[in-house]
């Protein structure tokens, strides 16, 4: 209950930091990446980059909580697992919307307002025209449109986006760059995992093919 | 914390209440109609025989439409990431599935025992055993609701969960069964035997274990 109940306080004067040491990760059998340590203070951007497969969704993912580090070292003598520690709450988009897809959106965002306590709102995100046809109608770039609206109502401190281009128009990826600097500007950190260029300024750049397992 | 609870029980419930606008159809409901309306065809028309019998269909039916929503319950949450946005939101996996559970039991039992009045008349029941198998589904079907929910939660990250979930279902009603319709066999204490009882106690542990292991279940799924 703690995470959303500091969703409630006003973002202004909130210190947000990102403290994440010993990160390793593997998915199956298969190692992705190791040793990694990642420090962030508040409005500072990280570009999480590197080829298909490399394991940026699953560091998100991480970062996020959802998914616990693994442990580095043989059966019986492994290390402690790492630590991903966070100040402020936590937004996270990625591909799945987590909108019902047979509800009207204005309805389904509807849900995700009320939990959050934080109005929808439509005009920002060029849904206005779409709050009455269902979810599973609209097409990828205005479902990603639909999951920037749910994440920007969450109002947490701190963005994780996964891929957060695909699918957006010209106009969307601008859009999408106002919300990051908007959301920096308030002391968030933004970490953006993506294998296009993305037009934010004075980013970090984390390549994980620097840290293999 | 009130409103989120409130919030989250009532999308549930607008997700499996028959008749909701993303909601379900009356299947399960119709579904048991169906088998206690058949049952009388296929042993022929002998009261006696119907009488002795008739309690024992209407649970085996009450079972089988219990299993009619279990693909819906979890996996298409899991799918669409639901549970991923409700846990960074310090939402604990467990209480989404208490809530689930509750909607879930809310969304197929009272209908069900309402459906009883109409399928006992079809089989011929008299008063008393229509009596002992109230009590024994609003005993027993708390505890299918629970089974069931953690049952679509363990077979949600599966390949054809769906027909292994109506398959795990069978031996962990079993018990709820054997007690709750085993009541109308022995009908001592005017009807209320301790077959109720029991019923109700394998469907409490079953309510205690569900939020659990369907929790586990989801962060097995998402650690995978």
């Amino acid at each position: 209950m703690q995470a959303a109940a500091q969703q409630g306080t006003p973002l202004a004067g909130t210190q947000t930091s990102l403290a994440a040491h010993d990160l390793y990760c593997r998915r199956g059998d298969r190692p992705l990446f190791g040793g990694l340590n990642l420090d962030l203070s508040a409005g500072e951007a990280l570009h999480l980059t590197g080829p298909n497969g490399i394991g940026k969704t699953s560091l998100l993912q991480m970062l996020a909580g959802l998914r616990r580090p693994a442990r580095y070292g043989a059966h019986g003598e492994a290390a402690a697992p790492g630590k991903v520690v966070w100040q402020g709450s936590l937004g996270y988009l990625e591909d799945r919307t987590a909108l019902d897809g047979d509800l009207p959106l204005a309805e389904a965002l509807g849900f995700w307002a009320r939990l959050d306590g934080h109005p929808a709102e439509f005009e920002p995100f060029g849904l206005s025209d779409l709050m009455d046809v269902p979810v599973r109608y609209l097409s990828t770039g205005q479902r990603r449109r639909a999951g920037l609206a749910r994440l920007a109502l969450q109002g947490a401190a701190n963005w994780l986006l996964d891929e957060p281009l695909n699918g957006l128009d010209a106009e969307g990826a601008a859009m999408l760059e106002r919300l990051i600097a908007a959301k920096r500007m308030g002391g968030g950190i933004v970490i953006i995992a993506s294998h296009q260029p993305i037009a934010v300024p004075d980013h970090r750049t984390l390549d994980l093919r620097e840290h293999p397992w | 914390m009130t409103r989120i609870f409130f919030t989250l029980l009532r999308r549930d419930l607008a997700m499996l209440l028959p008749g909701g606008r993303s909601g379900q159809s009356l299947l399960p409901f119709l579904f048991f109609l169906a088998i206690a309306m058949l049952f009388p065809f296929a042993v022929g028309p002998d009261a006696e025989l119907l009488g002795r019998t008739g309690g024992g269909v209407i649970w085996v039916a009450a079972l089988l439409a219990s299993l009619l929503p279990l693909d819906r319950l979890i996996a298409p949450d899991i799918e669409q990431g639901v549970f991923d946005q409700l846990a960074l939101r310090g939402i604990a996996d467990e209480a989404v599935i208490a809530i689930r559970v509750a909607a879930h039991w809310l969304s197929f039992a009272p209908l069900l025992i309402v459906a009883t009045l109409p399928a006992s008349a079809l089989l011929g029941l008299d008063g008393p055993t229509l009596k002992t198998v109230v009590l024994g589904l609003l005993a027993g079907t708390p505890g299918l609701a629970a089974i069931g929910v953690t049952i679509a939660a363990l077979t949600a990250g599966l390949r054809g969960g769906t027909a292994l979930a109506g398959l795990l279902l069978v031996p962990l009603a079993t018990p709820i069964l054997i007690f709750g319709a085993g009541s109308l066999a022995r009908p001592d204490d005017n009807g209320t035997g301790g077959g109720i009882l029991l019923a109700a106690a394998i469907s409490l542990v079953a309510l205690a274990i569900a939020p659990f292991a369907g929790g586990a279940a989801i962060r097995s799924v998402r650690d995978s």
